[in-house]
């Protein structure tokens, strides 16, 4: 679905991304993890052709990325950031409407089909029924994450881009956003990509993890290669343990303190 | 949304309706509505015939060709101005922004004082070499105070204002430079450092309509756009949005409008900051509505700025974009301390 070829990318002197090549299959469900100013953000906009790499290609469903105008790239591709939404004093159901813009012509409008009921479905899926008119002003951090994920919903894509979009949630919300995503991405067979910090929930969540490390890839595999503590350690400079999740059996991290 | 916009733009129509007779009726001579509305409905063709005139010659004359034509400018004039605010607002994202706080209106002025001061008004493209002239100069201090604002690719609010102010002082030294230089032509660039509505007559409401006709339809039909921009332009480009050229282009277009205003009323200022915000407290964030509101609350607003200027110190005019500075500034430093006060908020 998505191949990186030998992409390079730097701003000034800093070499953010140095020779990253990757491969990701339709239906994945893809983590990328790595320690701060790895170069994950911008890896995930070169992909989805915000920015441009300063060398190699980037393509999606085998045509290059630059092929794509911005509205027939959003028909496919969709992403939701770290920080969300602004605090706007738009209602929530008409941001939600806002995912349906590269569908629509320049009066609103959607060939064939009107979008009120798949609207209908994300609303009700979300639970932001009863926020339906409120402005997105008024809503807390959770809630507004919510409203982020069903404008993306709305837009109905073949892969979702995610950067860190967990970070500013409590426990709760984080695993309520993303049992949704889980379950929105086995429904629909979407390819995800996402930038994770944390990596217990990449474990969770993920088929697959990449390590990205000052601009490079250097390592993938299944969590259960991947997290072990000598990678960890490696990367991250952190001393950890590793233990089989009760239920799924899938590796989880325990940190070590220094002492 | 449509509901919506029936209603409000009904009430605007109705409310545009009744200022534009109160004040072609208020005046030295004053003239009740019924006769005004006879005068009118006895030029357009069709219904003309079937009012017999029972006015007099001079309330005719005063109607057409002295409080009509200027009435309809005022109105115009205001309705371009804030619809161009409402573009800036929604394409920097910046409440603060408008013609005239950018600097793009003082920007048009010395492309228009220059022209005059020359004696070149009508040089190049006839009756469009004011208004063409007074875009290229608006647009190219546009951009300047733009270049001036960028801090690592992003524009923050503050200094965005900052530049425009600076670039206006500058601008505005240039023009009171010309008005001092200039001995037969000062009147008439003095109008282009504070704005005025006298003495126009008809050709220049012709020459505004068409800008503002078009400038309107094709911001009305970017609304959406610019709802999607309030998103912030990353999230509006995931969307599907090619920000950079939407940004371009409705930025060139606000620029003509305003440039279009300026070269044939001056400098008024605060009315693309007033009005918008205006509608915005009514209506709400769409620009669906904002669009097409503000171009009939700008309507309102300047028809009764003007009232003002040439009634409240009769037979003195005032100058309306000091009128409108008497208003629109106490606003923006309202506006000001909003955002203040938001801040703090943000910051507990």
């Amino acid at each position: 679905m998505i191949e990186v070829k030998q992409a390079a990318k730097s701003y000034g002197k800093l070499n953010v991304l140095r020779d990253i090549s990757l491969k990701i299959e339709t239906g994945e469900f893809v983590g990328i993890i790595g320690p701060n100013g790895s170069g994950k953000s911008t890896l995930l906009n070169l992909i989805s052709g915000i920015e441009e790499p300063d060398q190699g290609e980037i393509s999606l469903a085998g045509q290059p990325i630059t092929s794509f105008s911005r509205k027939s790239l959003s028909q496919r591709l969709a992403v939701l950031q770290q920080d969300g939404l602004p605090s706007i004093s738009y209602p929530v159901r008409e941001v939600i409407e806002m995912g349906r813009f590269p569908f629509q012509d320049w009066r609103g409008r959607e060939k064939g089909s009107n979008a009120d009921d798949l609207l209908n479905q994300i609303m009700n899926r979300l639970e932001l029924q009863e926020l339906a008119g409120r402005p997105l002003s008024v809503l807390s951090g959770g809630q507004r994450q919510r409203v982020a994920l069903g404008k993306v919903m709305a837009q109905q894509p073949e892969v979702l881009l995610l950067d860190e979009p967990t970070t500013y949630l409590d426990i709760r919300y984080q695993m309520q956003f993303m049992d949704l995503i889980a379950s929105w991405q086995r429904e629909e067979g979407l390819t995800v990509v996402a930038v994770m910090h944390d990596l217990n929930l990449a474990s969770l969540y993920c088929d697959r993890l990449l390590i990205l490390s000052a601009g490079k890839v250097i390592a993938e595999g299944t969590p259960d290669e991947i997290l072990v503590p000598e990678t960890i350690e490696a990367v991250f400079d952190v001393k950890s343990h590793t233990v089989n999740h009760p239920d799924t059996g899938v590796p989880q991290l325990l940190l070590q303190k220094r002492s | 949304m449509k509901t919506k916009l029936a209603g409000y733009g009904t009430i605007g129509l109705a409310l545009l309706f009744i200022t534009l007779l109160i004040c072609i009726g208020f005046g030295s001579v004053p003239l009740p509505a019924g006769e005004i509305v006879a005068i009118m409905l006895h030029r357009i063709p069709g219904i003309g015939n079937l009012i017999t005139p029972d006015w007099s010659v001079s309330s005719e004359q005063i109607v057409m060709q002295v409080r009509l034509p200027r009435v309809l400018l005022g109105m115009l004039v205001g309705a371009s101005l804030s619809v161009a605010g409402a573009a800036f607002q929604g394409v920097l994202r910046n409440p603060l922004a408008d013609p005239f706080t950018l600097g793009v209106s003082s920007g048009s002025a010395v492309g228009a004082a220059v022209l005059i001061f020359f004696g070149w008004q009508f040089s190049v493209a006839g009756v469009f070499t004011l208004p063409l002239v007074a875009f290229f100069t608006g647009a190219v201090t546009l951009w300047i105070v733009m270049w001036l604002a960028r801090e690592n690719g992003k524009i923050p609010i503050e200094s965005l204002i900052l530049s425009g102010v600076v670039m206006q002082s500058f601008l505005g030294a240039i023009v009171s430079f010309l008005t001092a230089m200039s001995k037969k032509t000062i009147n008439e660039i003095m109008y282009w450092t504070m704005g005025s509505l006298s003495l126009r007559g008809w050709s220049y409401t012709a020459i505004l309509l068409p800008y503002l006709a078009l400038g309107v339809l094709f911001l009305w039909s970017r609304s959406r756009t610019l709802n999607l921009l309030a998103l912030g332009e990353r999230e509006a480009a995931h969307s599907g949005l090619n920000v950079e050229s939407t940004k371009l282009i409705i930025l060139l277009v606000a620029t003509l409008m305003t440039a279009a205003a300026v070269s044939v009323s001056g400098v008024i200022g605060f009315v693309g900051l007033v009005v918008p915000h205006m509608i915005r407290l009514i209506t709400g964030p769409d620009y669906r509505l904002i669009i097409p509101l503000s171009a009939l609350g700008g309507g309102i607003f300047m028809m009764w700025s003007d009232l003002a200027a040439r009634s409240l110190l009769a037979p003195t005019e005032i100058p309306l974009g000091v009128v409108t500075a008497f208003v629109g500034a106490p606003f923006f430093a309202y506006l000001l301390y909003r955002k203040k006060k938001a801040r703090e908020v943000n910051m507990q």
